[in-house]
C-alpha cells in the first residue's frame, strides 16, 4: 500500500538549496463517485444523477475545472446549480498559493454537502502522479497533472456499470491546454462556452468574470494610468526605502483623494495623501499598495471640498475637478503626498450597489455604482439590465486595465428592489460584513433539548440564590435580559449587593459549532427594527434571558459594602436565581419615587440607587468623562413598520443606577481575571487620544472665549463642566458631542500582548466586559476565565493561548466597529424614511463644522446631522471665503462660525435613489441667492399645534 | 505566500501519509566487521549508522568506573553532508552533547548494565542524512547495534516522534513537519512492558492533548518494534544460514 518515491526540488532562499522530500504514492485514494464499484469507499460525494441541461452535453457529467477557472469563476462555482465537480489537489494547492479568499471560498463549497464537490488527492494517487519532465515549467506540469487526472477518471469510470453515459468534462480557459486535452481524447470546454450552453439558466452568464481575452472593446487608445510596477521591484523599493507600503483608504467625500496608512516600525505610523486619478492609479479602497513620495514642493494639503464622481464625463472636466483640489494652502497644512506605484494585494470583495443603465438601449455594458462611495464605479456586462434597473445588486471586480477609466466586473446576485426595507437592511448588513444568515443545523444541534430544566449535574459548583429578591431593569421591550440586581441589609449593618449575569458559557461549550459561530459573529447587532442575534433565539430570549419568576442559571458577583459604597468583600460564584420582577427603567424609577411602596423589590432598588449615586460621584471625581452623543429612537408603526415619530433618548436615574453596578462588576472581574491569568486575560482598554485630536474642540471653545484643558481626562471633564455660555443652554451639549468625536475607539485586547490597560473614558486602570454575555462574545470568554479562576469550570487550550486570544480580540473589535456602523446606517435609513413621509420642516439647528464649501448642521430635536452646500451645479456659486484657522466660512456678506444657530428646511433628496440624502436648505440667516424662502402655510399650522 | 498545509482536509500529510502512518523503515544489522555490533537504519530520508563496542574495561580515567554496573558511553554526531546546507559540526557542541546525554539515559534504562560491573559499553551514532526524527533514528539504530553486539537488554528500545497539527496527532514527523512550528514530542518506549525510557518535548502543548499525543507516539513505537523485530529475525536467519555451512 505504501510506495515510496522521492523527488528533488530546488528553492531559492538567499542561495540555491536542494530540498529532498518524500512523496508517497497510494492506492487507497478513492474516486468518490456513486457509479464506482471498484473503490472501497465508505461514502460517495459525486452523484449518479449529475445532469444539468446543456446543449453541449446531454448525458450526466462531472466537471474538472483547472486552477484559473476556479480562481476567476468562483462566483459561478458557488452557484447552487453547479454540482458534481471534482477539485483536484493540484488545483487546490495552486489556489492556496495564489489567493487566500478564493481558497477559503472553494473550501467552503467543498464542505457544503449539497454541492457535491469532491477533492481528489491526485498527486498521491499511484496512477495519477506525474513526474516533472525535462524543461517543463511548473504551470505546464500542473496542467498536465490535471489532464492526467481527468483522463484517469474517464478511464476509471468507463468500467463502472451504468456509467456508459457519464462524461468527464475538463473546464479550462487555456487554449493550449484545451487542445492537448482534446488530443488525448478528453472532453474539454472553455468555461464561457460551457456556461453559455446551460440553456435553462441564462442568468449564470452574467456571473461570468471577464477574462483578459474579451475586454478589449471599450478602450480608448489613450493609456489612462501609469503601469503598475512588478512585485519584485516594489519589494526592492520598499527594502531600500524609496517606496512605502500601506493600506489604501479612499476618501468618502472626494473621489479624487485618498490616504495611504503606512504602518511604521513600532508605534510610528504615517499617512500619505494621494490626490488625482493618475496618482491614485487604480487602487481601490482597502488595497495594500506601494506608494512613492513626491518631492516636497509638490506636497498638497487635504482639500476640504466635497466632490462626487458624477459618472462618465469629458476629460477636461475631470481636469477641472482636479484643479479645484489644488488650492493655495499655507506651509503648515501640507501633508506628505505621494503616488501609487504598485498594488501589493488587492482586497476586493463583492460590492453592493445599483446599476446605472447605459443610455444606449441595446448596450450590454453598464456602469455599476457601489453603495460605498469609497469604491469606484464598476463596468459590468449584462443582458438583463432592464430587469436589474432599480434593484440592489452585488458585483465583483475582475480587474482594472490601465487603459480603462473604470474597473471591470461581473454581476454576482440580485438583492431586491432599492428603497425596499428588506433590501436596504440586507445591503447595510452585507456592506458592513455582518454575518446574518440563519443559524445552521450544525449550530442548532448544540442547543439544549427542550423542555429544559435545571438538573443535579447543573447544581454542582453552583450556589442556590433563588431566595434572594433579585430584579432586572431594562429598556422596554427587551427580551434578552442579561443582568439582574439585588441589594439587602446584612446583620452586621453592611449592605450586600449582587449583580447576576446570565450564565451563557454554561450553554455554549468551547470549540463546538455554536461557540465558533458566536465567536465569529462577535456581537448582536441592533438595527432599528431588527436584531441580528449572536446566539440562537432559544438561548438569547429564553434560557439565558433572566426573566422574572423562572429559575435561571447565573454568574453572580456579590459585594459586601458599607453605606459609603466602599467594597469590603467581593465574591464570585455561579448560581441559580429566580428574578422577582422584570422592570423597565420607567417602572423602576416610579417605584423608587413612590413613597407609598415599601415591598422588598422597592427597598432593594432604593438601596441600589443610593449606592449608585455615591459610586457615580466617586467615579466622576476620579475623572470619568460624561460625554454626549445625540441618540434617537423611532416609534415604529406596528402595522407598516414605518417610523412615525422620532424622539431623542432620555436618561433616567435608574439608567445610571444599572450602569454604575455594571461598571463596578466589570472592573471587579477584570481585576480578578488579571490577577489569576496575567498572560491571557481578555480586557478592554480605551487609549487616551493624542493631543492633536482635540484641535477642533479647542478651536470651537475659543470661538466662544472659553478654554478647554485636555491634558488629562480629569481636566477635560472639569473644564467641560465649567464651559457654559449664558443664554445658550445647548452649548455644553454641543461641546460634549464634539469631545466625543475626539475620542479614540475602545478596544479588546489580551493582557499578555499589551502593557497599557488604562480606560480613559471611565478613568479606570483596568476594565473588561462581563455583563452582557448574551450579546457580546468577549463576555463569554471573560465568563470562562472567571469560571476557571474560581474553579467552577475546566479550562481548554485556546483559552490560555495568548496568540489565539489576540486573534479573537481582533475579530471582536472588527465586528464591534462594523456593528456600530451598521447601526448608524440603519438609523440614517430610518431617518430618511421618516422625512420621506414627513416632507419639509422648519427646524432650529446649530453649525457643528465649517467646511470649505459647506456647513454641517446638527438638529438637536432629531439628533440629525446634515450638510448645507453653498455650491450648486446649476446655479452660479456665491462668493465664498474660508478661514481655516478659526474656522469660519463667509458666504456673500454673512460669516458662519461654529455653533451658530440657523434655521433650515429638511427634505429628502431622492434624485439619486442609491444615496438618498437628507438635504438641508438654509432659511435663516437670510442670504440672497443662497437661502430659501420659508414654505408658506405650513409653519403656521405647526405653531397653532404648539399653542394648543 | 501561505505556509505549507501540514494536514489536508482529506487527511493526507505533505508527503501523502495518513496521520498515524510511519515513514518507510529499512534496516540492516552487522554492517561493519571491526566493531562488536553495528546497524544501519533508514526512516524515510533520515539515515543513521550506529556502532557498539564493548562491554570492555573502562578506558580513560578509572574514576568513572561503577562497581555495580557497566558505564554506558554514547556519542552522537551528524555528518557534514547530512543536511541541505553543508556545515562543519565540531564534536561537543551543545546540541550533540544534549543528544548524547539523551541516548545515554535511554540505553541505561534498556541495557541490563548490572550484568557487567566495572566495564564500559560504547555506543557511537552518526546521522548520515537528516530529515526529521534524528533522535528516534539514533535510538532505533543503536538498539539494533546493541543486539548485534550481543549485549542483553530488557527489551527493544523503540523511539518515535509525534507532532500535533490541527487537533490531530501526527506520527513520525519529517523535517518539514518538525520545522513547521507545531509541537513535537520524542518518545522512547520499551514496548513489551510499555515502560517509557525517555520522553521529551520542548514546545508548549495543552495538557488535554498530551494523552492523545503520547498514545499516538506509543502506537508508532509499537509498530516500529515489530519492524525491528522482523529485521533482527531476518538477520539471524541469514547469519545462521551462513554459519551452518
Amino acid at each position: 500500500m505504501l510506495k515510496s518515491k522521492t523527488f528533488v526540488k530546488k528553492t531559492r532562499s538567499g542561495g540555491v538549496m536542494k530540498i529532498v522530500r518524500e512523496h508517497y504514492l497510494r492506492d487507497d485514494i478513492w474516486c468518490g463517485s456513486e457509479f464506482c464499484v471498484e473503490c472501497k469507499q465508505d461514502s460517495t460525494v459525486l452523484q449518479q444523477d449529475a445532469c444539468i441541461e446543456s446543449n453541449l452535453l446531454s448525458s450526466p457529467h462531472y466537471l474538472i475545472p483547472d486552477t484559473n477557472v476556479v480562481l476567476h469563476q468562483i462566483d459561478i462555482l458557488e452557484d447552487p446549480l453547479i454540482r458534481n465537480v471534482i477539485i483536484l489537489q493540484t488545483v487546490l494547492q495552486e489556489i492556496r498559493h495564489r489567493s487566500a479568499p478564493v481558497y477559503k471560498r472553494i473550501k467552503d463549497v467543498v464542505h457544503d454537502k449539497e454541492k457535491h464537490f469532491y477533492t481528489f488527492t491526485n498527486e498521491h494517487h499511484r496512477e495519477t502522479f506525474i513526474e516533472r519532465e525535462q524543461a517543463e515549467s511548473a504551470n505546464d506540469q500542473n496542467d498536465r497533472a490535471i489532464r492526467v487526472a481527468a483522463k484517469w477518471y474517464s478511464e476509471h469510470l468507463k468500467n463502472a456499470p451504468k456509467a456508459e453515459e457519464l462524461k468527464i468534462v475538463l473546464l479550462t480557459n487555456d487554449r493550449a491546454n484545451k487542445e492537448k486535452a482534446e488530443e488525448s481524447g478528453l472532453v474539454a470546454y472553455k468555461c464561457e462556452e460551457y456556461i453559455k450552453s446551460l440553456i435553462a439558466n441564462p442568468e449564470l452568464v452574467d456571473r461570468l468574470a471577464l477574462t483578459s481575452d474579451d475586454q478589449n472593446e471599450i478602450t480608448t487608445s489613450k493609456l489612462l494610468f501609469p503601469e503598475h510596477l512588478p512585485l519584485s521591484r516594489i519589494q526592492a523599493g520598499i527594502k531600500s526605502g524609496s517606496f512605502l507600503q500601506g493600506t489604501f483608504r479612499a476618501s468618502r467625500d472626494n473621489y479624487l483623494e485618498a490616504t495611504v496608512f503606512v504602518h511604521g516600525e513600532g508605534e510610528e505610523s504615517t499617512e500619505v495623501l494621494i490626490q488625482g486619478l493618475q496618482n491614485l492609479n487604480r487602487a481601490v479602497h482597502q488595497d495594500v499598495v506601494a506608494v512613492e513620495l513626491l518631492p516636497r514642493d509638490q506636497w498638497v494639503a487635504p482639500s476640504s471640498v466635497v466632490l462626487q464622481d458624477e459618472g462618465p464625463k469629458e476629460d477636461d472636466k475631470e481636469e477641472e475637478a482636479e484643479n479645484m483640489l489644488r488650492c493655495e494652502a499655507n506651509e503648515a497644512m501640507l501633508k506628505p503626498t505621494g503616488k501609487v506605484v504598485g498594488i501589493i494585494k488587492r482586497n476586493w470583495r463583492p460590492f453592493c450597489g445599483m446599476l446605472s443603465k447605459s443610455q444606449i438601449k441595446e448596450a450590454t455594458r453598464h456602469l455599476f455604482t457601489p453603495a460605498d462611495r469609497r469604491i469606484p464605479r464598476i463596468r459590468i456586462e449584462t443582458r438583463q439590465a432592464a430587469a436589474l434597473e432599480g434593484q440592489r445588486i452585488m458585483v465583483a471586480i475582475d480587474g482594472w486595465p490601465k487603459h480603462s477609466r473604470y474597473p471591470n466586473g461581473h454581476f454576482v446576485r440580485n438583492l431586491g428592489s432599492a428603497g425596499d426595507k428588506e433590501t436596504e437592511t440586507a445591503v447595510l448588513l452585507l456592506e458592513h460584513d455582518v454575518p446574518h444568515q440563519a443559524f445552521s443545523q450544525a449550530v442548532l444541534s448544540f442547543l439544549p433539548k427542550m423542555p429544559w430544566r435545571i438538573t443535579e449535574e447543573d447544581m454542582k459548583n453552583r450556589v442556590d440564590l433563588r431566595h434572594l429578591c433579585v430584579c432586572s431593569v431594562d429598556p422596554p421591550g427587551c427580551t434578552d435580559i442579561d443582568d439582574a440586581l439585588h441589594c439587602r441589609d446584612l446583620e452586621n449593618g453592611n449592605l450586600e449587593v449582587g449583580v447576576h449575569i446570565a450564565d451563557v458559557s454554561h450553554f455554549i461549550r468551547p470549540g463546538n459549532a455554536l461557540d465558533q459561530e458566536a465567536a465569529n459573529r462577535g456581537t448582536t447587532v441592533y438595527l432599528c427594527e431588527k436584531r441580528i442575534d449572536m446566539v440562537p433565539e432559544l438561548l438569547s430570549s429564553n434560557l439565558c434571558s433572566l426573566r422574572s419568576n423562572v429559575d435561571r442559571l447565573a454568574f453572580s458577583c456579590i459585594w459586601e459594602m458599607n453605606h459609603n459604597a466602599e467594597i469590603l468583600n467581593t465574591r464570585f460564584t455561579k448560581s441559580v436565581i429566580n428574578s422577582k420582577a422584570s422592570l423597565t427603567y420607567a417602572e423602576a424609577q416610579m417605584r423608587i419615587d413612590d413613597t407609598s411602596m415599601n415591598d422588598d423589590i422597592t427597598k432593594s432598588l432604593r438601596g441600589l440607587n443610593k449606592l449608585a449615586k455615591i459610586l457615580k460621584k466617586k467615579r466622576i471625581e476620579k475623572g470619568a468623562l460624561t460625554l454626549s452623543s445625540p441618540e434617537v429612537r423611532f416609534h415604529i408603526d406596528s402595522e407598516t413598520h414605518d417610523p412615525i415619530d422620532l424622539q431623542t433618548k432620555e436618561l433616567k436615574e435608574t439608567n445610571s443606577m444599572v450602569e454604575e453596578f455594571m461598571l463596578l462588576a466589570n472592573i471587579s472581574v477584570a481585576q480578578k481575571i488579571y490577577d489569576e491569568f496575567s498572560e491571557c486575560a481578555l480586557l478592554r482598554k480605551h487609549p487616551a487620544p493624542p493631543p492633536s485630536n482635540y484641535d477642533i474642540l479647542n478651536k470651537a471653545a475659543n470661538s466662544k472665549g472659553l478654554l478647554i484643558r485636555t491634558d488629562s481626562a480629569k481636566a477635560l471633564a472639569d473644564s467641560l463642566d465649567e464651559a457654559k455660555v449664558d443664554g445658550f443652554a445647548y452649548f455644553n451639549t454641543l461641546l460634549r458631542i464634539l469631545a466625543t468625536r475626539c475620542m479614540m475607539q475602545a478596544v479588546y485586547f489580551c493582557s499578555g500582548m499589551d502593557s497599557d490597560f488604562h480606560h480613559y473614558g471611565l478613568a479606570s486602570p483596568i476594565y473588561t466586559h462581563f455583563t452582557s454575555p448574551i450579546r457580546r462574545y468577549a463576555d463569554i470568554i471573560v465568563h470562562r476565565l472567571l469560571a476557571v479562576a474560581i474553579g467552577a469550570d475546566c479550562t481548554y487550550p485556546d483559552l490560555m493561548d495568548k496568540h489565539k486570544q489576540s486573534a479573537l480580540c481582533n475579530n471582536l473589535n472588527y465586528r464591534h466597529k462594523m456593528a456600530q456602523y451598521a447601526q448608524r446606517a440603519s438609523v440614517a435609513f430610518h431617518t430618511q424614511l421618516f422625512f420621506k413621509n414627513r416632507g419639509i420642516l422648519n427646524e432650529d439647528g446649530y453649525i457643528l463644522f465649517v467646511r470649505k464649501n459647506a456647513i454641517i448642521i446638527l438638529i438637536p430635536k432629531f439628533g440629525l446631522e446634515g450638510t448645507v452646500f453653498f455650491e450648486n451645479k446649476d446655479k452660479p456659486s456665491p462668493r465664498l471665503t474660508f478661514n481655516e484657522e478659526a474656522p469660519t466660512l463667509t458666504v456673500e456678506d454673512h460669516t458662519f462660525h461654529m455653533f451658530d444657530k440657523v434655521k433650515v428646511t429638511i427634505s429628502l433628496d431622492s434624485s439619486n435613489i442609491q444615496h438618498q440624502k437628507i438635504r438641508m436648505a438654509l432659511i435663516e440667516p437670510v442670504i440672497p441667492g443662497v437661502s430659501v424662502a420659508l414654505p408658506e402655510g405650513e409653519p403656521e399650522a405647526k405653531k397653532a399645534k404648539l399653542d394648543r | 505566500m501561505a505556509g505549507l498545509e501540514l494536514l489536508s482536509d482529506q487527511g493526507y500529510r505533505l508527503d501523502g501519509r495518513k496521520p498515524s502512518e510511519l515513514r518507510k523503515v529499512q534496516a540492516r544489522m552487522g554492517v561493519f566487521a571491526q566493531a562488536d555490533g553495528s546497524a544501519y537504519i533508514e526512516q524515510g530520508n533520515t539515515k543513521a549508522l550506529a556502532v557498539v563496542y564493548g562491554p570492555h574495561e573502562v578506558r580513560g580515567s578509572r574514576s568513572k568506573t561503577l562497581h555495580d554496573r557497566a558505564v554506558i558511553n554514547c556519542q552522537y554526531s551528524m555528518a557534514t553532508f547530512s543536511t541541505a546546507e553543508r556545515k562543519r559540526r565540531p564534536h561537543g557542541d551543545r546540541k550533540s552533547s544534549e543528544m548524547s546525554l539523551h541516548l545515554k539515559q535511554t540505553f541505561e534504562a534498556a541495557i541490563l548494565t548490572q550484568l557487567y560491573p566495572r566495564s564500559q559499553i560504547d555506543i557511537y551514532v552518526k546521522i548520515l542524512q537528516s530529515d526529521g526524527g534524528n533522535y528516534s533514528a539514533c535510538v532505533n539504530a543503536a538498539t539494533l547495534a546493541v543486539i548485534d553486539a550481543g549485549v542483553p537488554m530488557r527489551d527493544y528500545v523503540c523511539a518515535c516522534s509525534a507532532g500535533f497539527v490541527e487537533d490531530t496527532p501526527l506520527a513520525d514527523l519529517c523535517h518539514t513537519e518538525e520545522s513547521g512550528g507545531g509541537t513535537s514530542l520524542a518518545l522512547a518506549l520499551l514496548p513489551r512492558g510499555g515502560q517509557i525510557a525517555l520522553l521529551q518535548m520542548d514546545a508548549r502543548l495543552h495538557q488535554d492533548h498530551l494523552d492523545a499525543l503520547m498514545e499516538a507516539a506509543m502506537t508508532a513505537c509499537r509498530s516500529l518494534s515489530n519492524v525491528l523485530d522482523g529485521v533482527v529475525r531476518q538477520h539471524l536467519q541469514e547469519v545462521s544460514l551462513l554459519t551452518r555451512e
